[in-house]
């Protein structure tokens, strides 16, 4: 019953990633790492186990998208070089960082960035 | 020049999504409030380039050992089909309208990991400083 009361709750938390990634074309990852911790991995393996998920989930809501006529070749190049460089970087940081200070720098940009997106 | 904006606003979103913490959320912003990119233009390019980002960042975390797939497809198969229902609904939502329920979204989330990050403070003092507990987790991988 244990297992099945998990699997319910991991697919609940899908739909809710799911829905929100979809509808903000990201921040799914945002939402499966806490997930993850609650279902007992460490943070480490959660932060790198959320990429996994989100992947074919972006990928299905990027074909919406790109079905819906939001393209632009210099921005998706010049973009998509940029993050591939800023991720690998990132991916070998992750193992040098103190997890709570990088958490509480980023909640910082984030709301900024959000108030602005509001007003 | 736009070409190099773009690669800057790229690298940043890369560096914070490879480590998992959700690029996408700094680079939609920076895309549309410094750049004037449109919002459903910035959600897409977030989606296609976090793609590529993906496969590299996972054969770095695969590597160390870092993946626990166990039970994912619980939530692979159902988020996999609300996000291209989520995908279609926004496609008839105005940007200016979108952008706002992005800015809220954004502003929540940010409350979130403040929570969570002044937790992960007092917990790590607790165990004796953070960065002893650092050392231990990375011991174990």
């Amino acid at each position: 019953m244990k297992g099945v009361a998990q699997a319910a709750k991991m697919s609940a938390a899908g739909i809710f990633t799911g829905a929100v990634n979809g509808i903000f074309g990201g921040g799914g990852g945002m939402l499966v790492v806490p997930l993850l911790q609650a279902n007992g991995r460490q943070p480490l393996a959660a932060h790198a186990t959320a990429i996994l998920i989100i992947l074919p989930v972006c990928f299905a809501s990027a074909v919406v998208y790109l079905c819906g006529g939001w393209f632009d070749a210099e921005l998706f190049l010049a973009v998509g070089i940029g993050v591939l460089a800023g991720g690998a970087a990132g991916a070998r940081l992750l193992g040098s960082i103190t997890p709570a200070s990088a958490t509480l720098v980023f909640a910082a940009v984030m709301f900024a960035a959000g108030v602005r997106m509001i007003v | 020049m736009r070409f190099l904006v773009y690669f800057c606003a790229g690298l940043a979103g890369g560096v914070l999504g490879g480590m998992g913490m959700g690029g996408g959320c700094v680079l939609i912003p920076i895309l549309t409030v410094l750049c004037g990119v449109p919002q459903h233009m910035a959600q897409s390019v977030n989606l296609l380039t976090f793609l590529p980002m993906a496969a590299v960042s996972l054969r770095v975390h695969a590597k160390n050992g870092l993946l626990d797939t166990r039970g994912v497809l619980w939530t692979i198969v159902p988020a996999t089909l609300l996000s291209v229902l989520g995908g279609l609904f926004v496609q008839g939502i105005p940007g200016g309208a979108l952008r706002v329920g992005f800015g809220v979204f954004l502003c929540l989330l940010s409350l979130y990991q403040l929570a969570s990050g002044v937790r992960q403070l007092r917990g790590g003092q607790q165990a004796g400083g953070q960065q002893s507990g650092r050392k231990q987790q990375n011991s174990e991988q």
